[in-house]
């Protein structure tokens, strides 16, 4: 049920500021790609135009294409809802609803989507709540507040929630920026687990972590700031963490960059 | 020389004189009394002018002596609180001179009696008859008002918020903040004159239309700020799961700000309920008891205040049937505010801990 991402020549813009250029890329079924990069690089743009959420954003536009299983995203006719309903995405803040109970939460994907059969609800919900690993922590109070959690437990209900609606693709955007490394060592987990049923396309400023959770990493790099980031190159994750073949990454990741 | 040395020579550059406690109320009591004595002995009438002098006093003589015993930087800081406690006073006093004065000569002839009859078979100038009709009238006007305003208001701002881009939602804003600064006179005399194009009568909904007119700008303007306070992470957490926009407007955006833009009704509605100048003009005001807000004169509490004040012919049974109705504006604003902070609080997001 995993799907490929290949994007090919792919340009973001905010109203005429050009973001992201030219970016071609494939995204294995099945693995963890890590985009690092430079903060203003485009990692976050490029990551929210695989789901088109980039277009949510006023002036945001897109253009070249995003290929998922070789049906464009882009393409004439496509609903951005359904696409976003396939690839899922989690956030750099977590961001339960705050009027929702735990259980709502990871029950709003599939409510307020109306696909799902009452009796299978509360099914699912353990589930997600398991494969994100927080159903022990929260099942004696699954009807509290989402919000009375943790940073690291509100963004593991935040992957629930992601996951509960069964997407193809987990896109996660920074999202153990705001979390204690104890929280972040838990995600990280999560994470390999994760991988064994979906894509997941991680954005991370953190390149001990890329190293750690990634099979493919994927460096970017702007050469300028006002000018567009570029994806400078992508390959196994150990090739680029031991023997990149482009210069700037090297300095980046030993940090002499800058 | 040894460190010890120096610490006993130098005094501590952390600590310094600070007058006790009690000192500002201290003063306070100070300048009172001083006020009251210079009013006394230069005769001033006015208490009002005491007062002024009291505060004067207050704020030169804590400057002084803050100055004197603290330094110029404390004698600063207390003088800015002296400030903000002063125009704390000055706003609060008329504040409560104000509520002393209705519910002192209110309560008078507010009693059940007043509050279940009109004043069909009671001439102005006599004791007796109620505010039946007028409550009626009230809650009928305002009722419909809301209920015309609120869902074009809410639906408005949600329209700038959630969707506005251009044009159109830059006009819009513009018309809400014109509307804002429309007189309620005006806004009687707009529908006044479309009540003549169409020869009617006065009736209670012509008022309804004028307070609605008035009201909707105020609703706008409130759930617009109350939905801007939604961050925007939320939204996109919606939009990520694949979650329709205007699914996500009805189950998140609305819920998380469901408390703020219900007090900011219930504000707009207190705001209307006192406005008299478009009732007198389209309701025209009613003796008795008229239960049709669609047609007939009709009576209402801002509405019967006034006519109570100006036909009276000087019978105090007028004043204080005026006074008493008064009471009971206030006190029916009052209850939707409270009623409003109720459900603000009992909605807001939370937190669970």
């Amino acid at each position: 049920m995993a799907k490929r991402i290949d994007v090919s020549g792919l340009t973001a813009y905010y109203g005429s500021h050009k973001a992201i250029e030219d970016i071609s890329m494939t995204v294995e079924p099945r693995t963890v790609t890590a985009f690092i990069g430079p903060s203003g690089c485009g990692k976050s743009t490029f990551l929210r135009t695989l789901n088109r959420m980039h277009e949510v954003t006023p002036g945001g536009r897109v253009e070249g294409k995003v290929l998922l299983d070789d049906e464009d995203l882009y393409g004439a006719g496509i609903d951005p809802v359904s696409v976003r309903r396939e690839i899922g995405m989690v956030f750099q803040r977590p961001n339960p609803f705050p009027t929702m109970s735990i259980f709502d939460n990871v029950a709003a994907g599939l409510r307020l989507n109306g696909s799902y059969k009452k009796s299978e609800l509360a099914d699912i919900v353990e589930k997600s709540l398991k494969g994100a690993n927080l159903w022990n922590e929260v099942k004696d109070r699954l009807n509290k507040p989402g919000s009375g959690l943790s940073g690291g437990q509100q963004q593991r209900l935040c992957i629930a929630r992601a996951i509960a609606v069964e997407p193809k693709v987990l896109l996660m955007d920074e999202p153990c920026s705001a979390l204690d490394p104890i929280s972040t060592l838990a995600i990280e987990d999560l994470i390999g687990e994760l991988k064994e049923r979906f894509t997941i396309v991680i954005v991370t400023h953190n390149m001990q972590q890329a190293a750690r959770v990634s099979d493919r990493t994927a460096f970017f790099n702007l050469a300028a700031v006002g000018q567009p980031g570029k994806l400078i190159e992508i390959d196994e994750t150990e090739r680029i963490f031991s023997n990149p073949s482009v210069q700037a990454t090297e300095d980046y990741i030993s940090g002499r960059f800058g | 020389m040894s460190h010890a040395a120096i610490a006993e020579k130098r005094p501590s550059t952390l600590r310094g004189a600070s007058l006790p406690k009690w000192s500002p109320w201290a003063i306070a009591a100070g300048s009172v009394v001083l006020a009251v004595g210079i009013g006394l002995a230069a005769g001033l009438d006015s208490k009002v002018q005491w007062g002024l002098i009291a505060a004067l006093l207050f704020l030169v003589g804590t400057y002084t002596i803050a100055a004197s015993v603290e330094g110029r930087r404390q004698a600063k800081d207390r003088i800015a609180t002296g400030l903000v406690w002063t125009a704390f006073v000055v706003a609060v006093v008329p504040l409560v001179s104000l509520i002393w004065t209705t519910v002192a000569r209110g309560i008078k002839v507010l009693d059940v009696y007043f509050l279940t009859h009109s004043m069909g078979i009671v001439a102005d100038s006599q004791p007796g008859g109620g505010i039946y009709h007028a409550i009626i009238g009230s809650i009928e006007q305002v009722g419909l008002a809301t209920l015309m305003a609120a869902p074009v208001g809410v639906l408005s701002a949600i329209y700038l918020v959630e969707y506005g881009r251009g044009g159109l939602a830059r006009s819009v804003t513009f018309f809400v903040d014109v509307m804002t600064g429309i007189p309620s006179i005006v806004a009687g005399l707009f529908i006044l004159s479309l009540m003549l194009i169409f020869d009617m009568q006065p009736f209670g909904f012509a008022g309804s239309l004028a307070l609605a007119i008035l009201m909707m700008p105020i609703v706008v303007r409130s759930t617009e700020e109350m939905l801007k306070l939604v961050p925007n992470e939320l939204r996109e957490a919606s939009l990520a799961l694949g979650i329709p926009k205007w699914r996500t407007i009805l189950k998140v955006v609305l819920p998380t700000s469901i408390g703020g833009i219900t007090t900011g009704i219930m504000l707009a509605v207190a705001r209307i309920a006192g406005e008299t100048a478009p009732v007198l003009l389209l309701v025209f005001g009613n003796r008795f008891i008229n239960n049709n807000p669609f047609e007939g004169a009709q009576q209402s509490l801002p509405l019967y205040i006034y006519q109570q004040y100006a036909n009276s012919a000087g019978a105090n049974a007028a004043y204080d049937r005026a006074w008493a109705a008064s009471l009971t504006l206030i006190a029916f604003v009052m209850i939707l505010n409270l009623v409003a902070r109720a459900i603000a609080r009992w909605k807001a997001p939370k937190t669970g801990r």
